[in-house]
């Protein structure tokens, strides 16, 4: 039965086609798998029911030979994104009694493309986190190292954690500053956040509604291209969705980088990362090289604030998009003598310390005496920074960088918060830029922890990422199964 | 007590007040929330109707459920391009969605989406007309889209508000008047004349009972020359009458604390119809930082030059135009021109009525008799019960003689009441009008008859008679008889 386990989306596909093994029996096998990894917290909500339901539908539909393009695959799904009819909390006390009527745009183009529905999975409480240690219902375990208690990073923690466990054949994340990526590097995964408005945001509870992103983390780099296939595209309830179609993404596969330019930034090499992901970047740099690519030296001088810039654009965003968890017509309430009473009391016992935070600060931000000085600066050196990747995507066509400075770090460890925001700095310039990255796994380092590579694309090069991480991959062989996983 | 009056001194033009001090002018400038004539609301498909039960009009966009976002709705758009180009005003090609925000149960989102440093429509000006044939130009600072906010119900439970979110998302123009009102007449005047634009371009229909029309009124006073004064926002204001009185009401209770000695507080105050005064509601030290920035939501406004073109060709004529040509076309004066353009359906009416006809005596009959019966029966135009056609085949009876501007009144007084046509009334009742000479020659002889004393005294210089013998002859024909007929025979049988 574990067998089945082994299969990565992109092999279960096939499998399941050609019937090899059943939906069913795929489905059932990550079922057990998600009791046996329990301790890592990674779902918050499982649909047992349900999941073989549409796993019964899937097997049906590869009997008519109607199959669809990820027919019988067993997802997870990150609860950010609202499910009709099941919990979605955004790992947050304030939603805890929360069902919404509708499904996001996203999962349901993976139901409608024939995925199957695990359940929900833990994040950082509304995405805000890089350990999710900020979740209402506690922090997930990495599945590597699992006696070190080791954080899975965040705020796609959860899904990470899944993933890596193999309590889920893959699942949907959302990235903001490094939300997929950095949890994907942390837990020896493929997380891939596409261009802003690549895939729709209805239906995704909003954190920074200029930032967040939703995307694939995957065993591979070919599951996920499989699972953006069918995540991305045009949603007209979205204004700030691109009508573009994006090519099929399987056929980027096996495609090589020979004569491809691949920039490497000075400016992402400097202290505080660790020795070994700087000799897996030089490693990874080389393999490139050998490969066909042209390596170019690249500057990309603003990266420095791309970190202020970022911590007050998204709490600015944040203080605003959620204002509406205010316990008047979903949602927690706590009772007060006063509407004021009421706003204080729901929302002070309702969000995490992180989240009042980030309220704070995006509030202070934008009032009046400090806009021009805070977030007006810093929406004209977001452009800055956009023009830095403006630039050097005219020289070359891809960049490479680790994808955190160190890899994943113990459970409470960093208890300051700028510490903590310091381990997305890698990531945050292409969020703040728009552009697509993908995060994927090439070593581990000393201590046995996997080690993740960043390459970034020019916006809507989703093919050019894919065959370019490929590569990579192919020179990785990054075999390793977090030694937490379920067996 | 100070005494400050403004009826007391005969000389005061309206907005000036007399003080013990001096004397005072008002400085008003006016923010008009306008309700866009649209089926569906501003950023959600959710239907836009007044009148619905509670919360039936609401999407899950309106109730601000996690992970829902706004769409602009396009006819929204056009139609406040539309009345941007009435109001003769700048198209900004570029526009931003900006996000008001502040806290309120009926305020879904937490935030309120408005447009603040860059709305859709910048600078113009309207003109309105004054008494005694004057004009003057009040400058518009602005038009901008936002979402209006729903309805906080406090009298339905002892310890509960109670919200309707019908109204929340619904879209609004918001036209910013220049401080360039100086009385509360002017202000009434405004408010109608933007009102009349609005409801020529349709992008409203100007119902303040309804709502779909409100004012904030922004009021301070000043001594003649001086510099403008610490001006007081008197909000929400439904009705023309309760516009005239809170802005005089205000500016009173602002002179009288001037000229104690006191300076005013720039707040906030609401309007209180049953004393006909203002009170505070809260003050600048209170109000809001509503944090606004751009909605990361919404994309930008742009539009192309040949898009606005097109929507300003698709324009009907506006009032002032239109009332340009009725005096041209028709030959009445500027003043029956200048009502009959109030409203678009009255112009509508009218040029049906009067096609073909004498455009002068249409008017006259449309604007004293037509609207004086509408008005007493408490009928608008659209329900009159007399049609432009039969107003129109009036007074082409009357002008072909047929009958007597007299029986007119009485034909039409008939088709108040049974809706026939007026021929048929005529023919009914035996009432045209007696042209023939031999026919009127009888009537004449019988009332010199009836009446030799009279015509003795007539024929010995009593001129004046002559008006006695018109009236029996008219008198003996039942007022059929045409009178510049009897007049002339009279004339030459009295003799």
């Amino acid at each position: 039965m574990s067998d089945l386990l082994k299969f990565n989306l992109l092999q279960a596909e096939k499998a399941i086609k050609n019937k090899e093994f059943t939906s069913v029996e795929l489905t059932n096998a990550y079922i057990k798998a998600i009791d046996d990894t329990y301790s890592l917290g990674a779902y918050l909500e499982t649909v047992k029911e349900k999941s073989l339901d549409m796993a019964l539908k899937s097997d049906k539909n590869i009997a008519d030979g109607v199959a669809r393009p990820l027919e019988g695959l067993p997802i997870g799904v990150k609860d950010m994104f609202c499910t009709k009819g099941i919990k979605t909390t955004a790992s947050s006390k304030i939603l805890d009694n929360f069902y919404p009527t509708y499904e996001s745009t996203v999962t349901q183009k993976l139901w409608d493309d024939g995925a199957v529905m695990l359940g929900k999975l833990s994040c950082d409480e509304f995405a805000m986190g890089s350990s999710n240690e900020t979740a209402a219902k506690g922090n997930v375990k990495n599945p590597w190292l699992l006696d070190k208690q080791v954080s899975p990073g965040g705020s796609s923690g959860g899904s990470a954690s899944a993933v890596a466990s193999r309590s889920a054949l893959a699942a949907t994340g959302t990235d903001t500053g490094g939300s997929i990526r950095q949890p994907a590097a942390f837990c020896g995964i493929t997380g891939l956040k596409p261009t802003y408005g690549r895939c729709s945001r209805w239906g995704i509870v909003a954190f920074s509604s200029s930032l967040d992103q939703a995307g694939p983390l995957t065993r591979t780099v070919g599951d996920s291209a499989l699972m953006l296939n069918s995540m991305a595209g045009y949603d007209k309830k979205d204004s700030t969705s691109a009508d573009l179609k994006m090519p099929d993404l399987i056929d980027c596969l096996d495609k090589g980088v020979k004569g491809k330019k691949i920039g490497i930034p000075k400016e992402y090499t400097q202290d505080g990362i660790s020795n070994d992901i700087i000799k897996f970047f030089e490693t990874s740099i080389n393999w490139l090289k050998d490969a066909g690519a042209e390596i170019v030296p690249v500057s990309l001088p603003h990266t420095k604030y791309a970190l202020p810039v970022y911590y007050i654009i998204a709490p600015a965003e944040a203080s605003s998009n959620l204002a509406r968890y205010d316990g008047v017509r979903f949602g927690v309430r706590k009772e007060g003598q006063s509407l004021d009473e009421m706003y204080e009391l729901t929302r002070g016992n309702g969000f995490g310390e992180e989240v009042k935070r980030r309220i704070m600060i995006g509030t202070y931000v934008l009032s009046s005496g400090y806009y021009d000085a805070y977030y007006l600066k810093a929406q004209k050196v977001r452009r800055l920074i956009k023009q830095d990747f403006d630039n050097v995507f005219e020289k070359v066509d891809f960049l490479l960088t680790p994808s955190t400075p160190t890899t994943a770090f113990s459970l409470g460890e960093k208890q300051d918060p700028l510490t903590m925001y310091l381990n997305d700095i890698f990531t945050v310039p292409a969020s703040l830029a728009g552009l697509p990255g993908i995060s994927l796994p090439v070593g581990l380092d000393k201590s046995g922890l996997p080690i993740g590579m960043q390459l970034i694309a020019r916006a809507f090069d989703e093919p050019g990422l894919i065959s370019t991480a490929q590569v990579i991959e192919n020179y990785a062989e990054f075999n390793f199964i977090a030694d937490g996983a379920a067996k | 007590m100070n005494q400050v009056s403004s009826n007391n001194s005969k000389k005061l033009k309206p907005g000036q007040i007399q003080g013990d001090t001096g004397l005072w002018e008002m400085v008003i400038g006016l923010e008009i929330h306008a309700q866009i004539s649209s089926k569906s609301k501003l950023f959600s498909g959710a239907s836009a109707t007044f009148g619905a039960g509670a919360n039936t009009n609401v999407s899950l966009v309106d109730a601000a459920m996690p992970g829902m976002l706004p769409v602009i709705n396009q006819y929204c758009v056009e139609q406040a391009v539309k009345t941007g180009l009435a109001l003769n005003a700048q198209i900004n090609n570029y526009s931003v969605f900006d996000r008001k925000n502040y806290f309120y149960a009926d305020l879904p989102q937490g935030y309120q989406i408005s447009q603040f440093t860059k709305p859709i429509v910048g600078e113009g000006e309207i003109i309105i007309d004054l008494d005694e044939g004057k004009q003057t130009t009040i400058g518009i600072e602005r038009l901008h889209l936002e979402q209006d906010a729903g309805k906080s119900l406090h009298d339905q439970h002892p310890t509960k508000t109670y919200i309707d979110l019908n109204r929340t998302g619904v879209a609004l123009m918001e036209i910013v008047s220049k401080p360039d009102i100086r009385s509360p007449q002017e202000a009434g005047l405004f408010v109608k004349k933007i009102r009349s634009i609005l409801r020529y371009v349709g992008s409203c229909d100007g119902n303040m009972e309804e709502g779909s029309l409100r004012a904030d009124c922004n009021v301070s006073v000043r001594r003649a020359g001086e510099e403008f004064g610490t001006r007081c926002e008197i909000k929400n204001l439904n009705s023309i009458r309760f516009i005239n009185q809170a802005i005089q009401s205000e500016a009173e209770r602002q002179v009288e604390i001037l000229e104690s000695g006191g300076s005013i507080n720039q707040e906030t105050r609401l309007f209180d119809t049953s004393t006909g005064e203002t009170r505070s509601m809260r003050s600048k030290e209170d109000a809001h930082d509503y944090r606004y920035f751009p909605d990361p939501d919404l994309l930008p406004l742009e539009f192309e030059d040949s898009w606005v073109k097109g929507l300003k060709e698709s324009l009907p004529e506006l009032p002032d135009t239109l009332r340009e040509r009725l005096v041209l076309d028709y030959g009445i004066t500027p003043y029956d021109a200048a009502v009959l353009v109030e409203e678009k359906d009255y112009v509508k009416f009218y040029e049906k009525a009067a096609l073909g006809r004498d455009g002068k005596l249409t008017a006259n009959w449309m604007i004293s008799e037509l609207f004086g019966a509408l008005k007493k029966e408490n009928l608008s135009l659209l329900n009159s019960p007399v049609s432009p056609e039969s107003l129109g085949e009036l007074i082409t009876l009357i002008t072909d003689g047929v009958i007597s501007g007299k029986i007119a009144k009485d034909i039409f007084a008939e088709m108040m009441i049974s809706k026939k046509k007026p021929i048929e009334i005529v023919k009914d009742k035996g009432l045209e009008q007696v042209s023939d000479d031999n026919e009127i020659l009888k009537l004449i002889e019988s009332v010199i008859a009836d009446n030799q004393d009279k015509v003795k005294q007539y024929l010995s210089g009593k001129d004046k008679l002559f008006g006695f013998f018109v009236g029996q002859v008219m008198k003996v024909s039942q007022g059929k008889a045409n009178p510049g007929i009897v007049n002339k025979l009279l004339k030459e049988n009295l003799k």
